[in-house]
């Protein structure tokens, strides 16, 4: 490969790039070194020429500097990640070595003979999870496919930024509205008829009996459910307008459908992203404190009714961390802290890989 | 025939059914947002009155405002977001114009993420282990720190999101200009996608504004307000959290107080996130 230099390089820079063209190929390079032309400044003045090295010598120990700068930051998120695990971990500790995996599986919660075990905590936040998820993850995709198909255009696109800013409503408005608005009335006009319609039959007797108070961990999951909705839906929404026209146009001139476009072609084609997003839904739901907190009511049991008082991981850490005396009482709420962060860590991650195939299998 | 009119009322059926169904979904959805908003501008209305910003916050029985509660979000969030925007911008920048596909970027790409929707009562823990244990006791700081840690991934997510979409011709006719990377960097690719970034900020202020669980004990909460230089060394009111301790107590003036301040915190979201939202759409056209 011949390096056709010019003038304008000095004699030096030259041979660089003779030494680099001659690195990346087999032919032997040749030195040919033109004399300076006449229109060369560099040559001419000397110090133009130093100048400019300098200056290209500082930029490039500004450059070394800028991405250092980057890579520190970069760092410094996985810092935070690492000193979160290991914080938790060292203040779990004493709980650990005093219950060992026994924490997890009783229930006893006994400050005053520092008895502690998660199940109680572990399960209400189980079963909030599960009941919003039950309700928000049809409704959300109803809503998505709403937004995306069915609804009239020029309602589209405020219903969608209005779904939008509600996701972003920080979550102890939805725990203050339902514990003054919903749970009252809840109390009052669902749970009183509903308790007293089923109190003899058998499994609904014990699911929805017992003395109703408006909060419980069925107002939690409720109050939940409607706090991810619009999370839910904004996901999906997004997810569903990735599927190409084309698919679509093409199943309708096949004369399907509506309800066949969506179902058979739309929501295959974006089921990991679909699931994707739930998965990410969960997340949240498992790790909310203030929208629980306020209405689940904060007892250390597991009764068999929803209607009952319960408690959640987050609930139980938001209640009583502060007011907690002795290094055992605060090292088992630091310990129900860890559980749940590597409950949420694993759905989160398993919500990512899904997130991330899907781009994936997009780009081909 | 007859077996195909069958098949095509059944599918019209199905169709019909199944659209009926999604759309009284959006309407359930809609319908219990709008009693939400509603019931907060109904009873957050009735509470607003100029002693909210004037005033601090009162024991129980008596009068009283939320400034030292509002002074103690403004001041604890500001110090969050001049500490996490040029910690998020550098990784974001790291991510997309140093590192795109390195497994070093995959790994940081992931854990951020992963804290992005991490719950916020373990930060809080983190903080709480992290300051408050070692200083000895609840500080404005600390709550600070806990809400920085917020702010980082959703700033690193944005900006890397952001400069993705910058097209790479601008990065090389900069580059073949004889820009050093950082120069390009500086001065191309940020400036271009500058309003996506400052949007990423505002979202990021938008959700530190109404996070409660890792201020509850990290700043705790202060009923008054001090004007020394170590008011941030004390214990610090914020407004999350006292509409926490004031809904769940018995007293119904500090319940009025608890919706006043819910209402001040939905609007303070809905107009960052508006804003974010309108400049978002500026750079598009």
């Amino acid at each position: 490969m011949l390096i056709i230099t010019s003038g304008r390089l000095s004699q030096k820079l030259c041979k660089t790039v003779m030494f680099v063209a001659w690195t990346e190929c087999e032919l032997p390079p040749i030195h040919v070194f033109p004399r300076p032309s006449l229109t060369d400044i560099s040559l001419r003045e000397p110090a133009a020429l130093s100048a400019r090295v300098e200056t290209a010598r500082r930029a490039g120990a500004g450059d070394v500097r800028f991405r250092l700068t980057a890579l520190a930051a970069a760092l410094t998120v996985l810092a935070i990640f690492a000193g979160v695990i290991t914080s938790l971990i060292i203040g779990a500790m004493p709980a650990f070595k005093a219950f060992g995996f026994g924490f997890i599986t009783t229930e006893i919660w006994s400050p005053t003979r520092e008895r502690f075990g998660a199940l109680a905590p572990i399960y209400g936040t189980l079963v909030t999870s599960l009941i919003a998820m039950l309700i928000a993850v049809p409704v959300g995709i109803g809503i998505a496919i709403f937004l995306t198909d069915l609804c009239p255009r020029p309602l589209r696109r405020p219903i969608g930024i209005a779904v939008e800013l509600l996701a972003g409503i920080p979550s102890i408005i939805y725990g203050i509205w339902g514990f003054f608005v919903f749970a009252p009335w809840f109390q009052l006009h669902v749970q009183e008829p509903v308790a007293t319609a089923v109190a003899d039959i058998p499994v609904l007797g014990t699911l929805f009996g017992g003395v109703t108070f408006g909060i419980g961990t069925l107002t939690a999951g409720l109050i939940l459910s409607i706090m991810i909705l619009p999370f839910i839906s904004a996901v999906t929404r997004d997810v569903l307008e990735t599927v190409p026209s084309v698919l679509k146009e093409a199943s309708y001139g096949l004369g399907a459908t509506s309800w066949e476009v969506m179902w058979k072609v739309c929501l295959p084609f974006c089921q990991t992203g679909v699931m994707g997003g739930a998965m990410l839904a969960l997340g949240r739901a498992l790790g909310e404190t203030m929208a629980v907190t306020f209405v689940i009511g904060n007892a250390h049991k597991i009764a068999p009714s929803l209607f009952a008082p319960g408690t959640s991981i987050s609930a139980a850490i938001a209640n009583e961390f502060t007011e907690a005396t002795g290094e055992l009482y605060r090292s088992a709420l630091i310990e129900l802290g860890l559980l749940l962060f590597v409950i949420t860590f694993i759905v989160l991650a398993c919500a990512q890989f899904m997130l991330l195939r899907m781009e994936r299998s997009k780009g081909h | 025939m007859l077996a195909n009119r069958a098949l095509y009322f059944r599918r019209r059926l199905t169709n019909t059914v199944f659209i009926g169904l999604s759309m009284s979904a959006a309407l359930f959805g809609l319908v219990w947002l709008t009693f939400i908003l509603g019931g907060l501008l109904v009873d957050g209305i009735s509470a607003l009155s100029p002693t909210l910003f004037t005033e601090i916050t009162p024991p129980p029985g008596s009068k009283g405002g939320l400034a030292n509660a509002i002074g103690g979000s403004i001041l604890m969030s500001t110090i969050a977001v001049l500490a996490g925007t040029p910690i998020g911008i550098f990784a974001g920048t790291y991510l997309a114009e140093y590192a795109r596909h390195g497994r070093l970027a995959f790994v940081v790409r992931f854990v951020n993420d992963i804290l992005l929707s991490a719950p916020s009562i373990v930060i809080g823990l983190f903080i709480y282990e992290l300051l408050v244990v070692r200083m000895g006791h609840f500080s404005g700081w600390a709550g600070a720190a806990a809400l920085t840690v917020i702010v980082i991934p959703v700033v690193v997510r944005t900006t890397e999101n952001m400069l993705l979409l910058v097209p790479n011709g601008l990065r090389e006719a900069a580059s073949a200009l004889g820009a050093p990377q950082n120069f390009v960097i500086k001065s191309v690719t940020w400036k271009a996608a500058r309003a996506g970034i400052i949007t990423g900020v505002l979202l990021a202020v938008a959700r530190i504004s109404g996070e409660t669980a890792p201020l509850l004990f990290t700043a705790l909460g202060n009923s008054g307000w001090s004007w020394s230089a170590s008011a941030m060394n004390e214990p610090m009111a914020s407004l999350p959290a006292v509409i926490y301790s004031f809904a769940t107590g018995p007293y119904e003036d500090q319940h009025a107080l608890a919706w006043a301040g819910a209402l001040l915190i939905t609007a303070t979201v809905l107009v960052l996130s508006i804003a974010a939202r309108i400049l978002e759409n500026q750079k598009r056209t």
